[in-house]
C-alpha cells in the first residue's frame, strides 16, 4: 500500500483554479520527483499535503496518509501529524531557520512539541540527529546560531529538523536549488542515504532535470496545475509520452551553435587584478582586517571572443564583474577596456564605460516600473557623448525589440506586462541599444525556466551572428557556460585555477578544483539530442 | 557580547562629551546676559561686574566649560541666577518627580501595546484586528492634554477616585506617591501605547511572513505556539527602538501634562529657567536629558544584543 496517495486533488485559491485532479503516490523508501515550471503548482501540491496552504486556497479531491485523509483532519490533528509523520524540507535554507534561536533549540523542539520524549533526552535525540546529517558537536555545536553556518549547513539543520522524529514521509521542496553544486551533490546524498536508512518516502519537488533523473524512482511532470505525465524513472526517460515532457528534457540539455569567434585582436584586459574588502576593526585599537575577493586575476578577452566564468558563491565572480564595470577601484593591476582603464583618477572612465554594458539575473528586479520599455531600454544613451535623436532614436528602439523578438509597439508598455522570458529580452535589448563592444551577463538565464532558458540562449546565438558580439558570461550554471561559451574560467577563493577551451575544459578538466566541479554536477540523462553530445563548428 | 557592551559604553562616553560641547556653545551664543537679567536694566556698571564676578561669568569661556563640566561631574550643578540655590537641589527635587511619572507611564505603555499589538497581528484583517487599529488612531489623533482633563473629570471630579492635580512626595510613602502619578501617567501612556502597538503589530506581521515561520508550522507548531516561541522575539528589534525614544520623550516632553496635574516636573523647571535666563538651570537640565536620552540608547543597544545574536557577533 502506497504510504501517500493523492486523488484527484484540485484546489482554487479564492476561486482561481491552482490544481486541477492531481493524482499521485509515494511507497515507503520511495523517491517520487515532482518536476515542472514555475506556476505548475508544485509547491501547491507539497503545501496542500502538509495543509499549509495560503488564506482563501480550497481543495477537493482526498490526500491519504497511510489510508487518513489529510483533508479530513482538523487543525489540531495536522499539527499532530506535521513534523512527526511527515517532514518538510524548504528551498531557502538562509531564511528558513529561527535568526534568535540556537540550532540545537531548533532541532530539539521538533521533539518536544511532539511530548516525544523528555527534555534531557530530546537534546541528545537532537545531537544524534545533527551527528547524523553531518554536523558533529566538536565543529558544529548545538549552541550555534544558524548566522554562524553555511548555506549547506543550514539545509543540514533544516533537514535535522524534519527527521528528528524519523517521519514517514519526507517533503523537499527545491532542497538544493539555493545551493553550490558540490554542496547539492552532498546534501542530495544525504537525502538519499536517509530514505535507505530510515525507508522514509521523499517526496521530491524540483525544476532540475538533471537532479531529477540521479534521485528520483518515479517522475512526475506537471504543468499548469496538472500532472501531465509520470512513470518510473528509467521508463519515463526512455520513451517519454507527453510532448512536453520532452519539450522540458530537451530544453533542459539545450545547445546552441555559435558562430565562429572573428579575430584575435584583445578587448578586454585584466592584468594581476586584486581587490580588497575592508573588514571591521576586531578591536578598537586594531589594524583594519582586509579580505580580499578577488586575488591576482589576469586574463584577456578578444574582440567577438565568448568567454564564461564559472565559480561557487563566494569566489569572486560578482566582484570581478563590478570592477570590469568600473563600479569599484581596484587596489591592484589594471582593467583596459580597448585600451582605456575602466577607472581612472578614483572615478569609473566614462569613454570605457560606455563600451559595455551589463544584463543581471533578475528580470523582476532590474528595471524600473514606472517607465516604459522605450525609456527602459533608451537608458544607456546616457553614457553617449551624441545620442541618436528624434526618428533615428525610434529606429533603434524598434531595431532592438526586434532583433530581440519583440514587436515594436511593445515599446509603449510598462514592464508588468510582460513574461519573465520577455523582460530578460528586454534587459538584452537594453544592453544591446548602444551597440556595445562588449556585454556582460551575470547570471543571465539563472532565474528562468528550462524552456524559456532556451529561448534566450537560441536569441544569444542569433545576436552573436547577427552583431558579432563580444561577451562575458557568469555563471554557477555549468551546462548553459558550456554551450554558450567559446573560453572559460574557472575562479576559486578568488583566483582563476584554470582557464581554457570550454570544451577542452569540460572534457579534460586539470584543476582538481575543475574536477570536483564538474564531477559534483548533476547531468541529465542521454537521450535524443543528449546533453553530452557537443556541437562545435569551431 | 562584553566587547560589544564595552565599545557601547566607549561611544556612550563620546556621545555625552560631544554633546555638552555643543550644549554650552549654544547657550553662550544665546543673546542676554544674566546678570543685567537678573538686577534690572537700571543697574549700575559696578553692581553688574561684581555680580558677573560672583556668577563667574567673567571667566574665559573655556575656563568656564571646564569649571561646568567638572562641576557636574562632581555632582556640582553650580548656583540658579534667579533662585539663589543649588542647581543639584532643583533638578533632584524635580527628578524625583519625572523620572517615575516617565517609567510609570512607559510601563503602562508597554503593558497596553504588547498584548494590543500581538493580538492585532494574529488576527489580520479580522473584527479584532480593525477594532485594536481603530482604537490606536484614535490614540495618536487625540492629544493627551485632552485624555488628560477627560481623566480628571470622570476620575478626580466624579468618582473621586484621585486628587485633581499636585503631588503627595515620595515620603508619604511609596504607594500614596504612586497614587497621584497615576492620572498623569495614563494620560502620558496612552498615546504612546496607541503608536507602540502598531510598531508591534506590523513587526509582527513582517515576521509571521517569514520562511522560519513557515518552517516552525512545518514542525507541528500551531499557529499560537508559531507566533509565541519564534514570532515575538524576532518582532521586539523596532519595537525596542520606539521605547528608547518614547523614554525620552516622556522624560522631558511631559511639560502640558505636568501643567495639567500641577505636577513639580523637569518639564515646568526647564520651561521656567528660560522663562527667567536662568542659563545655568537650562543648560544643566539639558545635559542632564542628553545624558539620559544617551543612556537609553545604550541601554536599547545592549537590549538589541540580547534579543539578536547576530548583533553580538558582528561586533
Amino acid at each position: 500500500m502506497s504510504l501517500l496517495d493523492i486523488q484527484t486533488l484540485s484546489l482554487a485559491i479564492h476561486g482561481t483554479p491552482i490544481l486541477k485532479q492531481v493524482s499521485l503516490a509515494v511507497a515507503p523508501g520511495e523517491i517520487v520527483a515532482v518536476t515542472g515550471e514555475s506556476g505548475s503548482g508544485k509547491s501547491m501540491t507539497a503545501l496542500a499535503i502538509m495543509q499549509l496552504l495560503p488564506t482563501g486556497a480550497e481543495a477537493q479531491g482526498t490526500i491519504m496518509l497511510n489510508g487518513h485523509n489529510v483533508l479530513d483532519h482538523p487543525e489540531a490533528e495536522m499539527c499532530a501529524l506535521r513534523g512527526a509523520a511527515i517532514g518538510m524540507v524548504f528551498q531557502e535554507p538562509m531564511t528558513a531557520l529561527n535568526p534568535v534561536r540556537t540550532i540545537g533549540d531548533q532541532v530539539a523542539e521538533t521533539i518536544l512539541i511532539h511530548k516525544a520524549m523528555p527534555s534531557a533526552q530530546a537534546r541528545e535525540r537532537a545531537q544524534e540527529v545533527l551527528i547524523r546529517v553531518g554536523l558533529p558537536p566538536d565543529r558544529f555545536p548545538m549552541s550555534r546560531y544558524p548566522h554562524e553556518l553555511s548555506g549547506g549547513q543550514r539545509q543540514r539543520v533544516v533537514i535535522a529538523m524534519a527527521i528528528a522524529l524519523r517521519p514517514q514521509l519526507l517533503i523537499a521542496d527545491e532542497p538544493t536549488t539555493a545551493l553550490d553544486v558540490t554542496t547539492q551533490a552532498q546534501i542530495l546524498e544525504l537525502l538519499k542515504g536517509l530514505v535507505d536508512e530510515y525507508g522514509m518516502g521523499l517526496l521530491m519537488i524540483t525544476h532540475d532535470l538533471a537532479v531529477v533523473s540521479e534521485m528520483a524512482d518515479r517522475i512526475v511532470v506537471m504543468r499548469q496545475g496538472e500532472v501531465v505525465e509520470t512513470g518510473p524513472t528509467a521508463q519515463l526517460l526512455r520513451d517519454m509520452q507527453h510532448p512536453y515532457t520532452r519539450l522540458l528534457f530537451e530544453a533542459s540539455g539545450h545547445q546552441v551553435i555559435l558562430p565562429g569567434a572573428t579575430s584575435q585582436r584583445p578587448l578586454l584586459e585584466v592584468t594581476n587584478v586584486a581587490r580588497d574588502y575592508r573588514l571591521p576593526r576586531e578591536g578598537l585599537f586594531d589594524a583594519l582586517g582586509h579580505h580580499r575577493a578577488v586575488d591576482g586575476v589576469s586574463f584577456t578577452l578578444n574582440r567577438g571572443e565568448r568567454l564564461g566564468l564559472v565559480g561557487e558563491s563566494g569566489c569572486g565572480k560578482s566582484t570581478l564583474t563590478r570592477a570590469i564595470l568600473g563600479l569599484e577601484e581596484v587596489q591592484e593591476g589594471r582593467i583596459l577596456l580597448d585600451g582605456q582603464p575602466v577607472f581612472s583618477g578614483r572615478k569609473p572612465n566614462p569613454a570605457a564605460r560606455q563600451k559595455m554594458q551589463v544584463v543581471f539575473q533578475d528580470p523582476y528586479g532590474s528595471f524600473n516600473p514606472r517607465h516604459r520599455v522605450s525609456r527602459l531600454i533608451t537608458e544607456p544613451f546616457h553614457a553617449l557623448d551624441t545620442p541618436p535623436r528624434g526618428t533615428q532614436r525610434q529606429d533603434r528602439i524598434a531595431e532592438m525589440l526586434t532583433a530581440v523578438g519583440l514587436h515594436p509597439n511593445d515599446a509603449h508598455k510598462y514592464i508588468h506586462e510582460f513574461s519573465g522570458g520577455q523582460r530578460q529580452r528586454i534587459a538584452i535589448a537594453r544592453a544591446l541599444i548602444t551597440r556595445p563592444e562588449l556585454i556582460l551577463f551575470d547570471e543571465a538565464v539563472s532565474a528562468l525556466d528550462v524552456s524559456v532558458r532556451a529561448q534566450i540562449l537560441d536569441l544569444l546565438a542569433e545576436l552573436c551572428a547577427a552583431y558579432d558580439l563580444t561577451y562575458l558570461f557568469i555563471s554557477h550554471d555549468l551546462s548553459v557556460v558550456r554551450t554558450i561559451t567559446d573560453r572559460v574560467m574557472v575562479m576559486r577563493s578568488g583566483r582563476i585555477v584554470e582557464q581554457g577551451e570550454t570544451e577542452r575544459v569540460f572534457t579534460n578538466p586539470q584543476h582538481p578544483y575543475t574536477q570536483n566541479l564538474i564531477a559534483a554536477a548533476p547531468r541529465l540523462p542521454e537521450f535524443g539530442k543528449g546533453a553530452a553530445q557537443v556541437n562545435y563548428p569551431c | 557580547m562584553l566587547r560589544y557592551a564595552l565599545k557601547r559604553l566607549l561611544s556612550l562616553i563620546l556621545s555625552l562629551a560631544v554633546a555638552s560641547v555643543v550644549i554650552f556653545t549654544v547657550i553662550e551664543v544665546a543673546p542676554g546676559d544674566p546678570a543685567s537679567f537678573m538686577l534690572g536694566v537700571n543697574a549700575q556698571e559696578d553692581t553688574l561686574a561684581a555680580l558677573r564676578a560672583e556668577l563667574g561669568l567673567d571667566a574665559s569661556k573655556v575656563q568656564r566649560y571646564f569649571n561646568w563640566v567638572g562641576g557636574m561631574l562632581a555632582g556640582d550643578f553650580g548656583t540658579s541666577y534667579t533662585y539663589r540655590t543649588p542647581v543639584s537641589q532643583m533638578i533632584a527635587d524635580r527628578l524625583w518627580v519625572s523620572l517615575p511619572l516617565a517609567l510609570f507611564a512607559l510601563t503602562l505603555s508597554t503593558l497596553i501595546a504588547f498584548p494590543a499589538g500581538i493580538y492585532a497581528a494574529a488576527r489580520r484583517g479580522k473584527p479584532g484586528d480593525l477594532t485594536v487599529m481603530g482604537a490606536t488612531q484614535l490614540g495618536i489623533a487625540v492629544p493627551n492634554f485632552w485624555f488628560a482633563m477627560m481623566l480628571v473629570l470622570i476620575f478626580a471630579i466624579n468618582l473621586r477616585w484621585f486628587n485633581a492635580g499636585g503631588f503627595a512626595g515620595w515620603d508619604k510613602g511609596f504607594w500614596t506617591g504612586l497614587h497621584s502619578l497615576t492620572l498623569p501617567a495614563i494620560a502620558l501612556a496612552l498615546p504612546q501605547a496607541a503608536i507602540l502597538a502598531r510598531v508591534m503589530r506590523s513587526s509582527l506581521l513582517d515576521i509571521l511572513g517569514e520562511d522560519f515561520m513557515r518552517t516552525a508550522r512545518a514542525k507541528g507548531l500551531s499557529r499560537r505556539q508559531a507566533l509565541w516561541r519564534h514570532g515575538v522575539r524576532n518582532a521586539l528589534i523596532p519595537v525596542l527602538t520606539i521605547i528608547g525614544l518614547q523614554f525620552s520623550f516622556l522624560l522631558a516632553g511631559s511639560i502640558i501634562i505636568e501643567q495639567v496635574f500641577y505636577l513639580p516636573g523637569l518639564g515646568r523647571l526647564v520651561f521656567q529657567a528660560i522663562s527667567a535666563r536662568d542659563l545655568i538651570v537650562v543648560e544643566s537640565v539639558v545635559m542632564l536629558l542628553v545624558f539620559a536620552v544617551i543612556t537609553v540608547n545604550f541601554l536599547v543597544d545592549l537590549a538589541y544584543a540580547a534579543v539578536d545574536p547576530r548583533l553580538r557577533s558582528r561586533t
